[in-house]
C-alpha cells in the first residue's frame, strides 16, 4: 500500500458503539500519527478492547467511521482492504497461534495465504522473524503447547510482523509475563518499532510499560478518549479514574521508574542501543 | 520498478549494489539468482551501496545479507550507501540465526513404527479402560452406602438430557426398525403363505436385540460423546483441577451422577424402544396382509412370544448404561490441553461405546444360547 506520511495511519472520528441500548463509545475521536507507540488505557469494561476490534474491522461500529491512511475502511474495495489487512500486524492477548501447526508454520501462514515466493524463502524469513523477537532458532519446530506464556507471546508477535506491517496492534503484550520478560518485551517493541517504523497501538494495564515505551496514551472514560497526550500531562489530568490509576499504590514502581529513566536518559543514547543488542 | 542487483569484486570486497522495491512482495524475483551469485563470488568483506533502493523491508534486507551467511569466510559488512533506518534492518538481518532444517521425510520403516505404536497404544487403552472400570465401581459402591454422597439434582438434570430428550428420537427410530422387520416378514413368510410368522419374527428381534442395542447405540452416539465434550472442555479450562484441589472428588461428582442417570434412563427408554418397535411391526402386518388385525398380533404375540425374551433384552441395557457413561467419562477425563486432543477423543468415546456395546451384546447372546433361554 502507498504510504501518504502526511495523513496519519489510524484515525477514528465520532465512532459509535453500542450493545442494544448500552451505548460503549460516544463521539470517539482518536488517531495515532505515524512511528508512534500509543498506549490505549481504562477501566475494565470501558471497551479497549471493543475500541480495537472496531479498529481491526472484527465488529463494525454503530456510527462514526475508521480511517486509514486517510480514507474510510468502508469505502475500500476488496483489493484495497486486502492490501490494508496486508499492513495491519496483531497481537492478541494469548498469541491466538494455531495450535496444529509449529511456530514457523505459524510465521508463515500469512505468507502462504497472500504472496507467491519459493517455501525455501518462506521458511527463512519466518525463521528470521523468530529470531527478531528473541526465540531461540530451535523454537522453530516446536508446536505452540511446548512454549511457555511468554514464548508464546514472542511467537505471536513474530506471526503479526510476518508480512512487515505499518500498523501494529497489541493487546495486553505484557499481562501474564513476570517483570522481566515483561521488561525485555518492552524493549523488543521498542527495537522493532525503530526498525521497521512501526506505528504502535498497545492496550496495557502495565503502568511500567506505559512509562517505559509510549510516546503518548489515550485514556478511555466517559465513553470517549478523556485525554491523549504525554504521559506528564495525562497524569495531571483531573479525572478520579485517571487520578486513582496514576496515584494509586501499584503506580510507585512506575513512579520509580519514570525518576530512574530521567537519570539514564542523558548518559545512554537512547534506543538505537537496544537494537544494536539484539 | 522491481528489485535489482550488481555485483562487483574489487579485491576482496563485494561490491552489492541495488535498485527499485526490496520488500517482501518483490524479493521472490531475485531470490535464487542472488543466492546463486553470492555463492559464486569470493569475497572477505561485503560492502551495500543502497543509494537506488526505493523500498526496503525485514525481507528485503534478509536477503541482500544472505552475502554475510552463504560465505564462511565473510568476515562483516558496511553500508557505503543508505540512510539509518536501512542500516538498522540490515543488521538485524545480518544477526539473524535460521532454526534447524524441517524434520526427515518419511522413511520406508514408518508404517511398521505406526503399527507398533499403534498396537501399543491399544492395550493401554484396554488396560487404563479396566483400571477406570475398576476406579469406578469402588467409588459407585462408595456412594451407594452412603446416599447422602449422591447429587439428585445432577442425576435429576442428565436424567432429562440423557432419556427425556433423547426419547422422540428412540421411538422413531425403533418404530422404524419394527415396520422394516414386519415388510422383511411380510415379503418372505407371505411367499411361503406362513404371514403370521412376521408376528413372532418382530416379536422376537425387537424384544431380545434390537429395541435394547438400538437405544444404547444411540445414547453411546448421543451421551457418550456429550459427556467426553462436557468433561473434556472442564479439563481444558482447569475445572477438574479447580476441584481437585478443593477436595471435591471428580468421580464422585461428575462419573457416578452420570452413570447413574444413565442406569435410570437407558431400560426406560429400551422399553419405549420396545413398544414403539412392536407397534411399527403391528401397523405394518395389519396394513400389508389384511389377515393380521391387532387383535391377532396380540393373541399371537402372547402365545407364541413368552415373556422371557422381554426379560432377556431388558436385562442388557443396564449394562450398556454403565459402558456408556464410563467410557464417555473417562474419554473427557482423558483430554489434554489442546483443542485436537478434545476432538479425537470424543470421535475415540463415541467409537469404543459403540464397539462395547456390540461386543457385549454378542457375549449376551452366547450366555444365552448357553442357558437356553
Amino acid at each position: 500500500m502507498v504510504t501518504d506520511t502526511t495523513t496519519s495511519p489510524i484515525s477514528v472520528k465520532g465512532l459509535l458503539t453500542q450493545f442494544g441500548s448500552n451505548v460503549v463509545h460516544q463521539d470517539l475521536d482518536f488517531d495515532v500519527g505515524q512511528g508512534e507507540i500509543v498506549g490505549l488505557v481504562g477501566g475494565s469494561g470501558t471497551g479497549k478492547s471493543v475500541l480495537m476490534n472496531t479498529m481491526l474491522g472484527l465488529k463494525s461500529p454503530e456510527g462514526g467511521e475508521i480511517l486509514y491512511f486517510g480514507k474510510p475502511r468502508n469505502d475500500l474495495s476488496e483489493t484495497e482492504e486486502q492490501r490494508l489487512r496486508n499492513e495491519i500486524g496483531v497481537l492478541f492477548q494469548g498469541g491466538a497461534l494455531f495450535s496444529s501447526l509449529t511456530v514457523r508454520e505459524n510465521v508463515m501462514v500469512p505468507m502462504i495465504e497472500h504472496f507467491d515466493m519459493p517455501k525455501q524463502l518462506m521458511r527463512e524469513l519466518a525463521d528470521m522473524k523468530i529470531h527478531m523477537v528473541g526465540l531461540p532458532p530451535e523454537s522453530a519446530t516446536l508446536y505452540p503447547s511446548d512454549l511457555s506464556g511468554g514464548m508464546k507471546k514472542r511467537a505471536g508477535l513474530a506471526r503479526s510482523l510476518a508480512l512487515d506491517p505499518q500498523i501494529l496492534f497489541l493487546d495486553e503484550p505484557t499481562a501474564g509475563l513476570d517483570p522481566v520478560g515483561a521488561d525485555a518485551f518492552d524493549k523488543l517493541i521498542l527495537s522493532l518499532r525503530d526498525a521497521m517504523d512501526l506505528t504502535v497501538l498497545m492496550i496495557t494495564h502495565d503502568l511500567d510499560s506505559l512509562y517505559a515505551i509510549c510516546d503518548r496514551v489515550a485514556v478511555l472514560v466517559d465513553k470517549k478518549i478523556g485525554v491523549y497526550d504525554r504521559l506528564e500531562v495525562v497524569e495531571q489530568y483531573d479525572h478520579p479514574w485517571v487520578q486513582e490509576y496514576f496515584g494509586g499504590p501499584r503506580s510507585r514502581s512506575g513512579n520509580a521508574q519514570k525518576a530512574r529513566r530521567k537519570e539514564s536518559a542523558e548518559t545512554s543514547g537512547g534506543v538505537s542501543k537496544v537494537v544494536a543488542e539484539q | 520498478m522491481p528489485a535489482q542487483y550488481s555485483l562487483t569484486e574489487v579485491d576482496s570486497r563485494l561490491i552489492v549494489k541495488a535498485q527499485g522495491q526490496w520488500t517482501v512482495k518483490t524479493v521472490s524475483s531475485v531470490y535464487e539468482r542472488l543466492e546463486g551469485d553470492y555463492k559464486a563470488s569470493e569475497y572477505e568483506t561485503v560492502e551495500f551501496d543502497l543509494s537506488g533502493v526505493e523500498a526496503l523491508d525485514t525481507a528485503g534486507a534478509f536477503l541482500l545479507t544472505k552475502a554475510v551467511r552463504v560465505n564462511d569466510v565473510c568476515k562483516g559488512w558496511t553500508l557505503v550507501e543508505g540512510s539509518d533506518g536501512y542500516r538498522t534492518l540490515l543488521r538485524v538481518a545480518a544477526d539473524c540465526q535460521l532454526g534447524d532444517p524441517p524434520k526427515r521425510p518419511a522413511q520406508w520403516f514408518d508404517a511398521l513404527d505406526r503399527v507398533g505404536r499403534a498396537t501399543l497404544r491399544f492395550w493401554e487403552e484396554v488396560y487404563s479402560t479396566m483400571a477406570f472400570v475398576g476406579q469406578f465401581f469402588a467409588m459407585f459402591l462408595r456412594v451407594l452406602l452412603r446416599p447422602s454422597k449422591l447429587r439428585i439434582k445432577s442425576i435429576v438434570a442428565l436424567m432429562e438430557e440423557v432419556g427425556l430428550d433423547a426419547a422422540p428420537i428412540v421411538a422413531v427410530l425403533a418404530f422404524a426398525i419394527g415396520s422394516v422387520i414386519a415388510y422383511m416378514g411380510a415379503n418372505l413368510l407371505g411367499q411361503l403363505g406362513f404371514s403370521v410368522f412376521m408376528v413372532d419374527l418382530v416379536g422376537f428381534s425387537i424384544l431380545r436385540e434390537l429395541a435394547v442395542v438400538i437405544t444404547a447405540i444411540l445414547i453411546a452416539g448421543r451421551s457418550a460423546s456429550a459427556f467426553t465434550a462436557q468433561i473434556g472442555a472442564m479439563k481444558m479450562r482447569q475445572e477438574i483441577d479447580a476441584m481437585t484441589v478443593m477436595g471435591l472428588d471428580t468421580f464422585e461428582t461428575l462419573v457416578v451422577p452420570r452413570a447413574i442417570a444413565c442406569l435410570l434412563t437407558l431400560p426406560i427408554l429400551t422399553f419405549l424402544a420396545m413398544m414403539s418397535g412392536i407397534l411399527g411391526g403391528l401397523l405394518v402386518a395389519w396394513l400389508t396382509t389384511e389377515q393380521i388385525s391387532p387383535v391377532l398380533f396380540f393373541n399371537r404375540l402372547q402365545e407364541t412370544v413368552g415373556i422371557q425374551h422381554f426379560w432377556v433384552g431388558m436385562v442388557k441395557a443396564p449394562f450398556f448404561a454403565i459402558v456408556i457413561a464410563v467410557i464417555g467419562c473417562r474419554q473427557g477425563l482423558a483430554v489434554s490441553g489442546s483443542v485436537e486432543s478434545l476432538g479425537s477423543r470424543v470421535t475415540t468415546s463415541v467409537v469404543q461405546a459403540i464397539f462395547a456395546v456390540i461386543l457385549i451384546d454378542a457375549l449376551f447372546a452366547i450366555f444365552f444360547y448357553q442357558l437356553g433361554v
